[in-house]
């Protein structure tokens, strides 16, 4: 099969990403400067987005592997968008740093390829591509301080954690396509028992349901969904800030494109048996995050646990797909993981801003009066909890308005009384966080704040809180993007 | 556009006055109080107009989120008018109240005032349930950190567990008014949440009593009543004094207009089968609470209580659902916002000034501040019902009302007059009378009410007695808006009680 100049058009966002990534193993090569690697990531990410953003009307298969339409397209944007916001973010944190800090972005720019790669995958095999081309890169940038002398928590830890419990669900993820691929005879995303399927030679409902639920058992490991998220706490707090934040953010948000589209186009919740596992699971990730996180006194483990709920949340609303005729669940999906990417990269980005690579500033006692001290850094970080707990004029209210409409649609009544018990958890812990930065400025506080102050970091975070706000207050606009975006999936 | 400009004012003006604290710490209150004072004369144009055929004396109608059916829908009517005018008023009192108390980042706590004042403002105009949802979530985050930042000794706990309460009952009303939408959307094809839509939605069905209850709970948790009413006593004593005016002058009120509004008109026939067990949490409410109250120590725990106790009144008048217990209900609302926001200020004043608010340290004020002593009969006179005050209109329509629905728990709630005297003249008993001892306390700092205190007590007072002499300038206002909310259920409710 050839490629035509038609067909690489549409690929214009991922080959911008890859030539991102090569330009800056040249320029490493050639002379290392951390301020012009951050500039070529940047610059090339931002190309990126503004490719993508103009290629919107596409809707195009491109090889049998890649979709490009406007729902990978409306994700490629916020991927691109979020890491380029992540990179920015990591500049003041690396500048410490004493090793070499160029091959990070290298790192985080090929993650990037890898999470494009599967929010535009239809088909087992770019799915498995670009998920191990996203964790290889993370399991780099998980550890990347390693060699530092003073490196703030236990990266190798944290990596080798992550390695060891991502390749046994990878393993996972490819034993359950394979006994698709032996239902179906194809490794494209398609009906499990579509007309196409040949009824007599394709084997029980009960195959496909073991071969669905190692799939997605596999996919909830990478999304920590209970009971899948032991790993979850742990790699956060032993990774540098950045590293954290891509984890939180791009890497669940493509992970959760893959999920919706594999379940929708699979039609794998006509099982009941699926339904039930996607609910407790779902059930048990709001309670179970919500819970533990009452008991945690640092920060990213707090946030850890906070996302394994918020993943739960989502998972309501993918269960919605089936039962509902229209498209809304779908909407709910879309925008709540947009609504997602924007609050925990603010949250993390705050942390980030507040900490350098020797010392993050990641307990709750170190942001005692943070409110009087830093009253624009406190400002955001409030806007952001709150936003996580879906409180009003934020745009995670919406969000869970979404959710809560799904769910209601489909008449998911106990999911939602799970979702409205693991909500109001939440919120203790959150507006603890918030309570905290209001206490009075503690007398040892100076020393604690980093000596990095980069204008560039407050920007993105200005950025972060203005798209907060205006989605939370006025999301007309979003919400028809989403709208004609969730129609083609 | 008047509504508009109304919630615009205390939103620019709580920003403003958080600004100029850079400038001045004294600016952020005299820009607060401008804000509320242009708010409440603004608001006066709005009293007494016309509201023509359509019911709404101003209205704005505009689209926001054009996927659900969402639209800014703003209006009033006499009912909305006369609680704008209560929360503007107590708006002025509570700025006035916090003038000397809060010297610590004033910009802060005047920007949390006005938002909260906006919120409610919001809350009394929204004709659309998305945006009343929205507005009812936004009244609370300024008043959690009112209370988290200014509190007393035990304001996180207190802060934590209002916010809790009123967050997650709302969730309840969130689901509920999705589930009305999409009532609408099944039966009439298309997604709204405008009120005057989805009064057409028929929620006969198990599921509709659901639904009415998650309007209920989440109303009833603001009102409060018993068994939802525990957040109110640990908030009300560790807010500071201004908090504890806009708690109890303004922020209970919001369940009550909630229920009168839309609990009762959206699900006629469901309210009236509950009725009966409304009425008797009510009836319960008032004596338990009025009880209670008589076994604090702590005398802001104490008013809280008696709050909790007198909005059950409010309850047994909604939920008897005709016009002359509607008219008490909406009496009893403005009379104790006014008295309960009086008599918190004067527990305040007196913490401000002696730093206790244990009554048992407390006793023979009287001889030492004449004037608050007073000031502070007359108010607890107010509370315990004594004819010719507001209180005693409100509750003895609301009761009136009530007998016409339901004998006993009309019966049982009078009860509650008698028990209000009884805490009522305690108080005054021991806080005002008896020996005066200032072993337990210091006060050097004991002195009577200056003016600026004197001022608006006074304006309170006149209240009270206009609303005690000449009610009927109150029950025009409201009346035709109560017999148009009547009028759209007659037809349901009546066959309900029929059978």
């Amino acid at each position: 099969m050839t490629m035509t100049f038609d067909d690489l058009l549409p690929l214009l966002p991922l080959l911008i990403v890859s030539t991102t990534a090569v330009l800056l193993m040249l320029q490493i090569g050639i002379r290392r400067s951390h301020g012009l690697t951050v500039a070529i990531t940047v610059i090339g990410l931002l190309l990126a987005s503004v490719a993508a953003t103009l290629l919107s009307a596409t809707n195009q298969q491109v090889t049998p592997l890649l979709i490009i339409d406007q729902y990978s397209l409306f994700f490629t944007v916020i991927c691109a968008l979020a890491a380029m916001f992540i990179s920015i973010l990591s500049f003041p944190y690396l500048a410490q740093l004493d090793d070499d800090k160029e091959e990070y972005y290298l790192l985080l720019t090929v993650a990037t390829i890898g999470a494009i790669v599967m929010i535009s995958s239809n088909h087992f095999v770019s799915t498995i591509l670009g998920l191990e081309t996203l964790s290889m890169s993370l399991y780099g940038m998980v550890a990347y301080p390693l060699h530092s002398k003073a490196s703030a928590k236990y990266p190798l830890e944290a990596s080798v954690k992550y390695l060891v419990l991502s390749a046994v669900s990878s393993s996972f993820m490819l034993f359950g396509m394979a006994l698709i691929y032996a239902q179906t005879g194809t490794l494209s995303f398609s009906s499990l028992t579509a007309p196409g399927v040949d009824t007599a030679v394709s084997l029980s409902d009960g195959y496909s349901i073991v071969a669905l639920l190692l799939l997605s058992s596999g996919m909830a490991f990478k999304l920590s969904l209970a009971p899948f998220h032991m790993w979850t706490p742990d790699v956060y707090e032993g990774s540098p800030l950045p590293a954290t934040a891509y984890l939180a953010t791009v890497g669940k948000a493509a992970m959760f494109v893959v999920l919706l589209r594999f379940v929708v186009r699979s039609d794998a919740l006509q099982f009941d048996a699926v339904i039930a596992v996607f609910s407790i699971i779902a059930a048990l990730s709001i309670l179970a995050g919500n819970v533990l996180a009452l008991l945690q006194d640092n920060l990213k483990r707090i946030l850890a646990y906070s996302s394994i709920a918020h993943m739960g949340y989502l998972l309501i609303a993918v269960i919605a797909t089936f039962v509902a005729e229209s498209t809304i669940s779908v909407e709910a999906v879309t925008f709540y993981l947009l609504a997602y990417v924007i609050m925990s990269l603010g949250a993390f980005g705050v942390a980030s801003v507040l900490s350098s690579s020797a010392q993050e500033l990641d307990e709750i006692s170190d942001y005692e009066g943070l409110f009087w001290r830093n009253p624009w850094l406190a400002l955001i970080f409030t806007g952001m909890l709150l936003s996580l707990a879906g409180i009003p004029l934020t745009v995670g209210f919406i969000g869970k308005f979404y959710l809560f409409f799904a769910g209601v649609e489909s008449a998911l009544w106990a999911l939602l009384l799970v979702l409205v018990i693991g909500s109001g958890i939440g919120l203790y812990f959150y507006l603890r966080i918030v309570y905290c930065m209001l206490l009075p400025v503690p007398a040892t506080s100076e020393s604690r704040v980093a000596a990095v102050v980069s204008l560039s970091s407050y920007g993105v975070l200005t950025i972060l809180l203005l798209l907060l706000f205006i989605l939370g207050v006025y999301p007309a606009a979003v919400m028809s993007l989403v709208e004609t975006a969730a129609a083609l999936i | 556009m008047i509504l508009v400009v109304l919630i615009s004012i205390l939103f620019l003006g709580g920003v403003l006055a958080w600004i100029s604290e850079r400038f001045d710490s004294k600016l952020p209150r005299v820009i607060a109080l401008a804000a509320v004072l242009l708010d409440l004369l603004l608001m006066l144009s709005l009293v007494g107009a016309d509201a023509g055929d359509s019911g709404w004396i101003v209205a704005l109608n505009a689209q926001w989120l054009p996927r659900f059916g969402i639209s800014f829908h703003l209006a009033v009517d006499g009912l909305s008018v006369l609680l704008l005018l209560l929360t503007a008023f107590l708006g002025v009192i509570a700025v006035g109240s916090a003038w000397s108390e809060i010297i610590e980042r004033p910009g802060f706590f005047y920007f949390n005032l006005l938002w909260t004042l906006a919120g409610v403002l919001g809350v009394f105009t929204a004709l659309d349930l998305f945006l009343f949802f929205f507005f009812w979530e936004v009244m609370l985050i300024p008043m959690y950190f009112i209370i988290a930042i200014w509190g007393h000794e035990n304001k996180n706990y207190a802060a934590m567990k209002f916010f809790l309460f009123t967050q997650v009952t709302g969730m309840l009303m969130l689901i509920s008014i999705l589930a009305l939408a999409y009532f609408h959307y099944v039966q009439f094809g298309f997604f709204s949440f405008d009120y005057l839509d989805l009064l057409r939605v028929d929620t006969s069905g198990a599921i509709g009593m659901w639904i009415m209850l998650g309007f209920f709970v989440a109303f009833t948790t603001k009102l409060p009543i018993v068994p939802f009413h525990s957040w109110l006593p640990d908030a009300h004593s560790q807010a500071p004094t201004a908090g504890s005016v806009i708690l109890a002058g303004v922020l209970l009120k919001t369940g009550a207009y909630g229920l009168i509004r839309f609990a009762v008109p959206l699900f006629p026939a469901e309210s009236m089968a509950f009725a009966p067990i409304a009425m008797a949490l009510a009836a319960f409410s008032i004596l338990y609470c009025a009880k209670v109250a008589f076994a604090q120590t702590d005398i802001k725990r104490l008013i809280a209580y008696t709050s909790v106790s007198h909005m059950g009144f409010v309850l047994l008048g909604v939920y008897a659902w005709n016009e002359i217990a509607l008219q008490g209900a909406v009496m009893t609302m403005l009379a104790h916002g006014l008295s309960a926001a009086a008599l918190f200020m004067l527990a305040g004043s007196l913490q401000h000034r002696i730093h206790t608010r244990d009554m048992r340290d407390m006793g023979g004020f009287w001889a030492r501040v004449p004037r608050m002593s007073v000031v502070a009969l007359f108010f607890c006179i107010a509370a315990l019902g004594m004819p010719g005050l507001g209180n005693f209109v409100g509750e003895f329509l609301a009761l009136l009302g009530a007998f016409q629905a339901n004998l006993p728990m009309t019966v049982l709630a009078t009860f509650g007059l008698i028990f209000a005297s009884v805490y009522s003249l305690w108080v005054i008993q021991k806080v005002f009378h008896g020996e005066y001892s200032s072993a337990k306390f210091d006060d050097s700092k004991l002195i009577d009410l200056n003016r600026r205190e004197l001022a608006y007590f006074g304006a309170m007072m006149l209240g009270l007695v206009w609303m005690g002499l000449y009610p009927q300038s109150f029950l025009d206002l409201s009346a035709a808006a109560l017999q148009a909310l009547l009028a759209g259920t007659q037809e349901i409710v009546s066959t309900v009680v029929q059978n």
